[in-house]
C-alpha cells in the first residue's frame, strides 16, 4: 500500500461541495413544490372546540387545508412509539395533526399548502381555532405535585418509573463511615443545529411510487415508518437524506408530523410538496433535551472511596414519549462513569410535562449523570479535604479490571460492560496538560491580582457504537472507480472521508477514486441511522468488512488473469501486481470488467469482457458457482454490545469579583476514543462537543413561563455561544483500542459535550467557595447564590 | 415591484412583492442557494451576503432594497474556476463540518481580508461574532481565516486541494 490514510489527516472530500455553495440542502431542493405551513396551538394544553378555515380558502395561491378530520387511513392514528420499554407503562404520542386536544405550544393542529410559503403563512393567520384551555403542567416540580395532569389517563404523570440495583445499595451506605446527600439539577437546552427540519415529497403517479427527500438521521426507518403511515408498499417508498445542516439527535427522531404530512399530501395532490421548518418552528415544535433533578446518596471511607450510591431522579419528558426511556436509561447507567460506585442503585421517574417533547441532543443524558456523579466526587474531596484528582484516581476502575461489568443493563438492552480504556493514564495527561498542581501559584499570583480563579474536571465514560447493526455496500466500477454506500446518515461530521479513507487503505486504491454516499435508500435499504456516536465504529467496521470481501474477489479474479498465486498478489494504488516482479499488473477497473462476463460490448471496457474476446474454459460456466457477476460486495456488522470511548476535561475559570462574570481562560481535553482514523475530524468533533458543553453550562436554557409558552423561542433570547463565548481548546488523545470492533474504534461524536457542565460547574466552586448545585449558572445567579452566602 | 441589481457581476431583473426578503430573492429566484437561512431573527448569520461591498444579514433586507445595488454571493467568491484563499483555508484548517453557516462565515472573513489582510485571533473572532456555528466551536473557522491571511495569493481549484494530504 502507498500511503496509510488510516490515521492521517486528509482533507475532507465533502468541502469542495460546500465552500462553493453547491451544497445541497433540504431548502436549496423543489423549486417545483407547494410549500406548507402550519397552524400551531398557542396553549400548552387546551381542548379544540372548534375550527373554521372560511377567511384562509379566500386567499389567492392556496392549495389545500388539512385538519385531523382529512387524516384518513393510519394517519389518523396517534405517531409511532419508536422504542417501547417494559417500563414505560403509559408511552402516549401524538397525532400528525392534533386531534381534539393540544399538549404543547407549538403542536401542529392545522397543515396549509399553498404555491409558496409566503401564501401559506397569509392562510395561517387567517384560520381561526377555538380552545378551552385546561391547566399547563409546566417543570418537574408540578410535575411531581400531579396537581393536574398532562394526559388524564396518566395517574401522577408519570410514563415510567425504573429501578435497576447491584447490590444492597443503602445497606451499603447506612453501613459506611461516611454519607451524604446533595440535590442537583440541570435546565432544559436543545440541539439546534443551524438548518431546521424539513421534508420534500414527490409523487410519480405514472411509476406509483414516492421520493422523499428528508434532513434527518435515519433515511431507512423513516422510509419505512412513511410507508406504514400512508398504506404503501415499502418497495414504493424511497427515502433520501440531501446535505444535512446539523443534526446533533433532533432529527433522529422520526417520523415527526412534517415526516408523513407533507408525503401524504404530495400523495394526494400529485404534486410535490415541501415544508422547511423556521426557527420558531423549530423552538417549540422540535425536541429539546436535559432537564433532570437529582438527589444522591453516597457513603464512602475515609480514603474517599465510594462504598454506596443511590440515586433518585426526575426526567422531564415534555409532552409524549415518542422516544421511549432512552435518555432516563442512559443518565441512569452512564452517571457511573469511570469509577467503582460500591452498591448502585437508581430509581428514575419519567414525567410528563405540557412542553415540548423530550428527546436525545449531543450527549443523551450523559451531561446529567456526569454532572451528579463529579458533583458528588467534589463533594466528597471537598468534605474530606482531599484532592479533587486524587479521589477520582481511588475509585477508578483500573485497566487490568476491564473488561468491567458493572451488573446493570445499558440502552441498547445488553449488559453494560466497559471493553476498553486506560483511567489513570487519563487523567495523568490531563493534570499534566492542565497544570493541576501547579495550579495553587498561580491562584496565588490571580489573587495578588485582585483577580478570583478556579479550576475544575470531570470524567466520563461513554458507550457508543451502539447496535444492533450496520451495512456497507462497495463497487468497483469498470473504470477504477470505487463507490461506497451505507445506510446511515450524516450531518456534518465527515463521514464520507472517513470512510473513504477505510476503504482507501483495506482495497489498495486511491483516496480519490473513492465515492460515499450515506442515507440513500436507493442505494442501501438496511440500516438502523446515525445517533450514539456510531458512525465510525459501525459503518465504518462494515465497509471494512465489504472492502476486504472486494479485495479477495479482486485477488481471486486477478490471480487467473495474472497467471499467479493469490498470495503473491497485491493492489496497490488501484492495480493488483504481482509481488517482486514490476510489470506484472492489471488495473482494478480491468478487474472489473473480467469480473462481469458480458454478451454485449456496449463500450471499449465491456468488449473485453464479451464472449467471443477471451479464450475461456468450454466446460466451466461463465460465472463460477458461488460467484456473482460485477466487483462488489456487501457486509454487515453486528457488535455483541456498545464500545465505550471516555474522556477527561480540565477547565480554569475566573469569576469577576463584583459583576460575577464567568469568563473561561483555559478549556482542556483529553480524549479516548480507540484507534482515530482521521485525527482533524475527531478534534473537529470535540471542539464542537466542547461549545455546546460551554453553552449548556453558561446561557441555554428554556425558559417556560407557568402558563408553558416558551418565553426565549428565539436565537435573541435563548444564547448559544458565539465564537466571542468559546475558548480556545487544549486536546490531548489517549488512544485505548476496542477489543470489539475490527478497527479498534470508539465513538467521537458526542464526547465533547458531556462533561461541559460539570467541570465548569466544578471549577466556579473552586473559585467562588459556593457549592454549585445547579446549571446553567449565569452571573446572576452567581451573584445571588454569594448575597445569599453573606447573609 | 421591478427590480435590478447585479449578482455577482451579472445584472438581473425582476418583478417581486414588496415583502420579498433578499435571501428568498436570492435563493428561489435566482437558484443561488449557496446563502442559506437558518433564523427568524437576524440572529444566525446564515444568510450573509455582500450589499454594495459591505456584509448584511439578507433576511433583514427586502430584495426591493437592493434595486440598484450590487450583490455578490458565496458563488461569487470563486473566479475564473479558482477558489478564494478563503474557501480554501476553510477545507485546510477543517473550518466546516455541516457547511451550513459556512458561506455566511466566508462573506464575512472575506470582508474581513480585504480591509485587515492579517487580522488577530481576537479581530477574526470579533468579526464573526454576529453569526453563529453549531458544529465546529468556531476554532476551526478562526484558524481558517488565519490560513486566508497567510496565503493571500494562493488559489487554487476546489478539486487541487481536496485531494493533497496534510501532515
Ligand atoms: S437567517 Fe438568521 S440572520 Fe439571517
Ligand atoms: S459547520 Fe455546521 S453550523 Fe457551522
Amino acid at each position: 500500500m502507498t500511503t496509510k490514510l488510516f490515521g492521517a489527516r486528509i482533507r475532507r472530500s465533502e468541502d469542495p461541495r460546500l465552500v462553493t455553495g453547491n451544497g445541497r440542502y433540504l431548502d436549496d431542493l423543489g423549486h417545483d413544490a407547494y410549500e406548507v405551513a402550519f397552524v400551531r396551538s398557542p396553549h400548552a394544553h387546551a381542548r379544540i372546540l372548534d375550527i373554521d378555515v372560511s377567511e384562509g380558502v379566500e386567499v389567492d395561491g392556496l392549495v389545500a387545508i388539512y385538519t385531523y378530520q382529512d387524516l384518513d387511513g393510519r394517519m389518523g392514528e396517534p405517531l409511532p412509539l419508536l422504542i417501547p420499554h417494559p417500563t414505560l407503562t403509559h408511552g402516549r404520542t401524538q397525532h400528525a395533526l392534533a386531534r381534539d386536544e393540544v399538549n404543547y405550544v407549538g403542536e401542529a393542529v392545522v397543515m396549509v399548502v399553498a404555491v409558496d410559503r409566503y401564501v401559506a403563512e397569509d392562510v395561517v393567520g387567517r384560520v381561526r381555532v377555538d380552545y378551552e384551555p385546561l391547566p399547563a403542567v409546566v417543570g418537574i416540580d408540578a410535575a411531581r405535585a400531579a396537581a393536574d395532569l398532562v394526559h388524564p389517563d396518566v395517574p401522577g404523570n408519570a410514563a415510567a418509573v425504573m429501578v435497576q440495583e447491584s447490590g444492597d445499595a443503602e445497606a451499603a451506605i447506612d453501613a459506611a463511615p461516611h454519607v451524604l446527600e446533595l440535590d442537583l439539577s440541570i435546565e432544559r437546552s436543545a440541539s439546534m443545529p443551524m438548518e431546521g427540519k424539513g421534508v420534500l415529497a414527490r409523487w410519480d403517479s405514472d411509476d406509483e411510487s414516492l421520493l422523499v427527500h428528508t434532513s434527518t438521521q435515519t433515511s431507512t426507518s423513516v422510509r419505512q415508518a412513511v410507508a406504514a403511515k400512508l398504506g404503501l408498499p415499502v418497495d414504493r417508498v424511497e427515502v433520501v437524506t440531501p446535505d444535512v445542516g446539523g443534526g446533533f439527535g433532533v432529527k433522529i427522531v422520526h417520523p415527526w408530523p412534517e415526516e408523513v404530512l407533507v408525503p401524504w399530501a404530495a400523495v394526494r395532490l400529485g404534486h410535490p410538496v415541501k415544508w422547511t421548518e423556521d426557527r420558531r418552528e423549530h423552538f417549540v415544535s422540535s425536541a429539546h433535551e436535559r432537564a433532570q433533578q437529582h438527589h444522591v446518596r453516597v457513603g464512602y471511607d475515609d480514603e474517599g472511596r465510594l462504598h454506596g450510591l443511590s440515586v433518585r431522579f426526575w426526567h422531564d419528558n415534555g409532552a409524549y414519549t415518542p422516544y421511549g426511556l432512552i435518555v432516563p436509561i442512559i443518565t441512569s447507567t452512564q452517571l457511573l462513569g469511570p469509577y467503582k460506585p460500591g452498591a448502585y442503585r437508581v430509581e428514575f421517574t419519567s414525567l410528563y410535562t405540557n412542553t415540548v417533547i423530550v428527546t436525545p441532543y449531543r450527549g443523551a443524558g450523559r451531561p446529567q449523570g456526569c454532572f451528579v456523579m463529579e458533583r458528588t466526587m467534589d463533594a466528597i474531596a471537598d468534605a474530606l479535604g482531599l484532592d479533587r484528582a486524587e479521589v477520582r484516581l481511588r475509585n477508578f476502575i483500573r485497566p487490568d479490571e476491564m473488561p468491567y461489568d458493572h451488573g446493570l443493563i445499558f440502552q441498547d438492552g445488553r449488559p453494560l460492560v466497559y471493553d476498553s480504556g486506560d483511567f489513570p493514564a487519563s487523567l495523568d495527561k490531563l493534570t499534566k496538560l492542565v497544570g493541576w498542581d501547579d495550579f495553587e501559584a498561580y491562584r496565588a499570583q490571580a489573587r495578588s491580582e485582585g483577580r478570583r480563579v478556579g479550576i475544575g474536571l470531570a470524567c466520563y465514560v461513554e458507550g457508543t457504537g451502539v447496535g444492533p447493526y450496520e451495512g456497507g455496500h462497495v463497487r468497483v466500477e469498470t473504470d477504477g472507480t470505487v463507490v461506497v454506500s451505507t445506510g446511515l446518515t450524516t450531518q456534518g461530521q465527515g463521514h464520507q472521508t472517513m470512510l473513504a479513507q477505510i476503504v482507501a487503505d483495506e482495497l489498495g486504491v486511491p483516496f480519490d477514486r473513492i465515492r460515499v454516499t450515506t442515507g440513500d435508500t436507493r442505494r442501501f435499504k438496511y440500516a438502523v441511522g446515525t445517533f450514539a456516536s456510531r458512525t465510525a465504529v459501525m459503518s465504518g467496521s462494515a465497509v471494512a468488512l465489504t472492502a476486504r470481501k472486494v479485495r479477495e474477489k479482486a485477488l481471486r479474479i486477478a490471480a487467473q488473469a495474472l497467471e499467479a498465486s493469490v498470495d503473491d498478489l497485491d493492489i496497490v494504488d488501484g492495480h493488483v501486481e504481482v509481488k517482486g516482479s514490476p510489470g506484472a499488473t492489471i488495473d482494478l477497473g480491468a478487474v472489473a470488467v473480467l469480473s462481469n462476463p458480458l454478451r454485449y460490448a456496449f463500450d471499449e471496457a465491456a468488449a473485453r469482457a464479451t464472449q467471443f474476446a477471451t479464450p475461456a474454459d468450454p466446460d466451466t460456466p461463465p460465472v463460477a458457482p458461488g460467484e456473482a457477476p460485477g466487483l462488489e460486495g456487501t457486509d454487515f456488522y453486528s457488535p455483541p454490545r456498545s464500545t465505550f470511548a471516555n474522556g477527561m476535561h480540565a477547565v480554569v475559570v475566573e469569576t469577576d469579583p463584583d459583576t460575577a462574570d464567568i469568563k473561561i481562560l483555559r478549556y482542556c481535553v483529553v480524549h479516548d476514543c480507540g484507534t482515530i482514523i482521521n485525527p482533524m475530524i475527531v478534534e473537529g468533533q470535540v471542539h464542537g462537543g466542547v461549545a455546546q458543553g460551554v453553552g449548556g453550562a453558561l446561557y441555554e436554557r428554556m425558559e417556560y413561563g407557568p402558563d408553558g409558552q416558551l418565553l426565549n423561542a428565539s436565537f435573541m433570547d435563548f444564547l448559544m455561544p458565539y465564537a466571542s463565548e468559546v475558548p480556545e481548546i487544549e486536546i490531548d488523545h489517549l488512544e485505548t483500542p476496542s477489543p470489539l470492533n475490527p478497527l479498534g474504534v470508539k465513538g467521537a461524536g458526542e464526547a465533547g459535550v458531556i462533561p461541559g457542565s460539570a467541570a465548569i460547574a466544578s471549577a466556579i466552586e473552586d473559585a467562588e467557595g459556593i457549592p454549585i448545585r445547579s446549571m446553567p449558572i449565569s452571573p446572576s445567579e452567581l451573584f445571588d447564590l454569594r448575597s445569599r452566602r453573606s447573609v | 415591484m421591478h427590480v435590478t441589481m447585479t449578482v455577482n457581476g451579472n445584472e438581473v431583473t425582476a418583478d417581486v412583492e414588496p415583502r420579498l426578503l433578499l435571501v428568498h430573492f436570492v435563493r428561489d429566484h435566482l437558484g443561488l442557494t449557496g446563502t442559506h437561512w437558518g433564523c427568524d431573527t437576524s440572529q444566525c448569520g446564515t444568510c450573509v451576503l455582500w450589499l454594495d461591498g459591505r456584509p448584511v444579514k439578507s433576511c433583514t433586507v427586502l430584495a426591493v432594497m437592493a434595486d440598484g445595488h450590487e450583490v455578490r454571493t458565496v458563488e461569487g467568491l470563486e473566479v475564473d474556476g479558482r477558489l478564494d484563499p478563503v474557501q480554501q483555508g476553510f477545507m485546510e484548517e477543517h473550518g466546516l463540518q455541516c457547511g451550513f453557516c459556512t458561506p455566511g462565515m466566508m462573506m464575512t472573513a472575506r470582508w474581513l481580508l480585504d480591509h485587515q489582510p492579517d487580522p488577530d485571533e481576537a479581530t477574526i473572532r470579533e468579526a464573526i461574532s454576529g453569526q453563529l456555528c453549531r458544529c465546529t466551536g468556531y476554532e476551526n473557522i478562526v484558524r481558517a481565516v488565519r490560513w486566508a491571511a497567510r496565503h493571500p495569493g494562493e488559489p487554487t481549484t476546489a478539486q487541487d486541494a481536496s485531494q493533497e494530504v496534510q501532515a
